[in-house]
């Protein structure tokens, strides 16, 4: 497909919805003069820095901060008793502390913060504070925490959410059963810009600026203010350059830290994370184990899905309790099903607290029943596209939960296209040289040429999965926008204001292609990112397209009502049935076309839009209630290469198909497939966060390994464009499928390799190591 | 050693180093002493590239360079590749081919392709995966970049070509 548009004569013009336009941020971005929030700093700021907990559990016995007082340097120290406001924070529930008073529960809880001269100060300082910790047993095995068998680590307990599914007949059985227990690890979003802010307080100390890269200026105003025991109108937050988010940045780190600091100098404070210091100071993906067993007929056709879930969310709620109802809800995956029983648990452990990572839940829950349609498949005797093709959900099926799929559903379009797509030309290891010989960087293992092209075997596999859009369970995650025109010298420019947070997924590209589209005026330029208009709501759940876009364009159209009212009245039109086509207001009437930005001559308009999805409901005790705002889906193929004896895979070519909606801007859809299939990569055969004893063993990069250049594979996409009634401009948010069916994918391609060498690996769990290949 | 001066060459002009201590990198001295931002660190360890720069003419992550062994050298840094306002063809087709999203790792990138492009100037896709296997994007997944660079290589070409 063309992924570049060009300017056209009988298409959109360039720049409106439908094209390609470049980022307004795009040339500041290659030429290092963006401003991203490890960029920002003021005059005269202090640096602040965090102290950490070294013991996944411990009682805090004392804390003497008599030795770190007396270095040079240091300006201020606060720990827990310094905490004006709420002592907690969190984002579903508040059960974390600021600092840890009396007890600590992970590896990299903060206990103290302190603001120094100079960073390098800062750090010294932190060592010379003396916690005298008295060691706990940590408690590290969730099914300790689902049974029962441990003391509450938590005032909260140890479960932080239980949810049953049960639908249909639950006493169902079906002629053939398959079933199978799934792991997965904890993955790191590892965006790149690591966590920094800069807290400026208000003159007198009776408010705080902020500038910092967030997924959610406004939510993390209020768990600021209400910290700080200041009123929300106190705390002015302004978005720093985002370096990619993934999640990470949904709960606040280091803004109650940093602010407190600020406040107590009365000076501006700033604060960064190293690359070790991230790992600890987000949230990460649940680890999850999953058993899952299906009920089928004869033909393939599912009876009935049984599962058990439970989800490790580490030592603080987060995000926990969606995440794991995204999984148990979706557990029948993009398939017909009538009868369910699912079993979820989301518990508390002294790992490394969990929430959002792209795909929610739906990851965890796509890896199992992926596995699990493959074991059906060949239960079945049927190929694995035949079986996914025999059971897709369409519009008007019922979920496992009792509510219907209203939006389009086009799993069996996404299954063709894909499989219509071409497989890689090259045989492994490449088109031999003249020489006979073969590209070793085009074989498993790579430059150190561990592998033998004639020992390497292809597998292809398949992966199709279902995600939910926008919030759930009730949840008012409502966006606002507000549009102005004003004249000037070069004509009339439209202004556009929202806090939507720009983390790198082309919102700011996107939202002045709806401006030009709606009001047919090219000239669009962006307000500040800050909290000084109403919430856009999280930039999360794939919803920013849909719900920013839809204020966005509610905020353009009332403005566009005002300018038609404008032009009605100077050149006596009739209102109705005013509409704009390319840069003109016409009057079907009399014919006549009126300059849009000739109309806009010497006026100004003003207007501000909410947008709200229709409501949702709570689930009951058995999991039914129309919970789910919308849903997409995506088809992805795989083929990899692999060295049966060494363990080692390479993934050749990724084909996918997604369920777009509508592809408003091509080349940014494009952009978060391949970025969602690469961090789907990451899950499937690199990434996993290693805590043992509750101590994460591998946080940097050098250890954590995230897919380069090398690892990655030629992408060849389809996508499938059925405008969604449901969607403001008929598309659905696309960030999140790419990474969820991605990787069961490229663990059924392995699988699928191993077979034909004859071994019959489970590979139950990923990421996928050598290890789990050859051994 | 506090106060002390020391003098970088950074794109072509003299830059006395203040304040800083003789271990600190030249990623940090870039940055924090100089105020050269353009330079992003991320993994502080040489795995992610986004540090990149120039010295003597040999691409190095900033970030495992001691500042004071770059004395007599020439440092080119993101801020040297091309005036602002005026991108190099690089830094161009990266924003027309889509190759940026959060732009973290781009000034990191610009500097590896630019280096790339001179030694290679027919990458094949290999090479180019290769040669860029040292800079880490986790927002794009990598194609975007591959057709921007393809993009400058066929256009250099052509240049050549009808001149």
């Amino acid at each position: 497909m063309s992924i570049i548009d060009r300017p056209t004569s009988t298409g959109p013009r360039y720049g409106a919805l439908g094209t390609s336009p470049t980022r307004p941020d795009g040339i500041a971005k290659v030429q290092g003069t963006f401003e991203f929030s490890s960029d920002i700093s003021a005059a005269g700021c202090l640096f602040g820095a965090t102290l950490r907990s070294p013991h996944p559990h411990a009682r805090i016995v004392s804390i003497d901060l008599a030795a770190a007082w007396k270095i040079d340097g240091v300006q201020a120290i606060v720990t827990a008793d310094d905490v004006p406001g709420q002592l907690t924070y969190g984002l579903i529930s508040q059960d974390q502390p600021v600092f840890a008073s009396e007890v600590v529960r992970y590896v990299g809880e903060p206990v103290a913060a302190l603001a120094a001269d100079d960073p390098e100060v800062a750090r010294r300082a932190l060592d010379a504070i003396e916690v005298t910790y008295e060691v706990l047993p940590p408690l590290l095995d969730p099914e300790l925490a689902v049974r029962g068998d441990f003391d509450p680590i938590h005032p909260d307990g140890n479960v932080i959410r239980h949810q049953q599914i049960v639908h249909g007949d639950p006493d169902a059985t079906g002629a053939i059963v398959v079933e199978g227990t799934y792991e997965i690890g904890m993955q790191d979003q590892a965006f790149l810009g690591l966590e920094a802010a800069l807290a400026i307080p208000d003159p007198g100390g009776k408010g705080i600026e902020m500038h910092v890269a967030t997924q959610w200026l406004h939510e993390d105003r209020q768990q600021i203010a209400a910290c700080l025991g200041f009123k929300e109108d106190d705390v002015r937050l302004v978005l720093g350059g985002v370096g990619g988010a993934f999640g990470a940045r949904e709960d606040i780190s280091l803004q109650v830290h940093c602010s407190l600091l600020a406040l107590r100098v009365n000076r501006p404070v700033r604060m960064a994370y190293s690359r070790a210091e991230s790992f600890l100071g987000h949230v990460h993906r649940h680890p999850a184990t999953i058993w899952m067993r299906h009920h089928a007929n004869a033909d393939g056709s599912i009876v009935k899905i049984e599962s058990r879930m439970v989800f490790d969310g580490g030592a603080y709620a987060s995000t926990s309790s969606a995440v794991l109802i995204n999984a148990i809800t979706l557990a029948q995956g993009p398939y017909r099903c009538a009868n369910a029983v699912v079993d979820g648990w989301a518990v508390r452990t002294n790992h490394l607290p969990c929430g959002a990572m792209r795909g929610f839940g739906a990851v965890q829950a796509c890896f199992a029943y992926e596995s699990q349609m493959d074991k059906l498949a060949a239960a079945c005797g049927v190929g694995p596209l035949d079986i996914r093709l025999l059971n897709a959900m369409a519009t008007g099926d019922v979920l496992i939960t009792g509510q219907p799929v209203l939006n389009v559903a086009p799993v069996q379009e996404c299954l063709r296209e894909t499989d219509a797509l071409p497989l890689p030309d090259e045989p492994v290891g490449g088109h031999a040289r003249s020489d006979g010989s073969v590209d070793a960087m085009k074989l498993p293992g790579g430059a150190g040429r561990t592998a033998d092209a004639g020992d390497i075997v292809r597998g292809i596999g398949w992966g199709v999965s279902i995600k939910n859009l926008m919030y759930s369970e009730s949840f008012d995650d409502y966006a606002t926008a507000r549009c102005r025109i004003e004249d000037g010298p070069d004509g009339p420019t439209v202004f556009l204001k929202f806090a939507t947070a720009e983390v790198g997924q082309g919102f700011v590209t996107l939202a002045p292609q709806i401006a030009r589209s709606v009001l047919g005026i090219d000239r669009v330029e962006l307000d500040q990112i800050d909290t000084q208009v109403g919430s856009a709501g999280s930039t999360s759940a794939s919803r920013q397209t849909w719900m920013s876009g839809g204020a966005v364009n509610a905020a353009c159209e009332l403005v566009r009502a005002l300018i038609f009212e404008h032009v009605a009245a100077v050149h006596g039109f009739s209102t109705s049935g005013l509409f704009i086509d390319q840069t003109d207001v016409v009057d079907p009437t009399t014919g006549r076309r009126i300059d849009v930005a000739e109309a806009c001559a010497e006026v100004s308009f003003d207007e501000t839009a909410v947008y709200r999805h229709p409501e949702t409901s709570e689930i009951d005790e058995n999991g039914q209630g129309n919970c789910h705002t919308a849903f997409a889906f995506v088809a992805h193929r795989a083929v990899v290469d692999v060295d049966p004896q060494l363990g080692l895979v390479k993934v050749v070519q990724i084909a996918t198909a997604q369920d777009v909606g509508v592809a408003l801007n091509p080349l940014s859809v494009m952009g978060q497939i391949e970025g969602g299939i690469a961090q789907g990569l990451g899950m499937a055969v690199m990434e996993e966060i290693i805590q043992i004893d509750g101590v994460i063993r591998n946080g940097n990069f050098t250890d954590y390994l995230l897919p380069t250049f090398l690892d990655m594979p030629p992408v060849v996409a389809t996508l499938i464009e059925q405008p969604d009634p449901l969607a403001p401009l008929g598309a659905k948010g696309v960030g999140e499928p790419p990474c969820i069916s991605s990787t069961p994918a490229i663990v059924a391609a392995i699988r699928d390799a191993l077979a034909q060498a004859g071994i019959d690996a489970p590979l139950d769990r990923v990421p996928v190591r050598p290890g789990d290949i050859c051994l | 050693m506090s106060n002390e001066i020391f003098t970088l060459h950074v794109n072509g002009e003299a830059h006395q180093v203040r304040d800083s201590w003789l271990g600190e990198n030249l990623m940090d001295v870039l940055r924090d002493r100089l105020g050269l931002m353009g330079s992003k660190g991320a993994c502080e360890q040489g795995e992610c590239g986004s540090c990149s720069v120039l010295v003597d003419g040999h691409l190095v992550c900033s970030c495992l360079v001691m500042a004071a062994s770059a004395v007599g050298q020439q440092v080119v840094t993101i801020e040297g590749v091309a005036p602002v306002g005026s991108p190099s063809d690089v830094q161009q087709a990266f924003v027309e081919f889509g190759a940026v999203q959060c732009g973290f790792c781009t000034p990191g990138l610009i500097m590896a392709v630019h280096d790339l492009l001179e030694r290679t100037p027919d990458p094949g896709d290999t090479e180019i995966r290769e040669e860029l296997a040292g800079n880490i994007c986790r927002c794009t997944g990598y194609g975007r970049i591959i057709d921007a660079v393809q993009q400058v290589a066929v256009a250099r070409r052509t240049d050549r070509s009808g001149a």
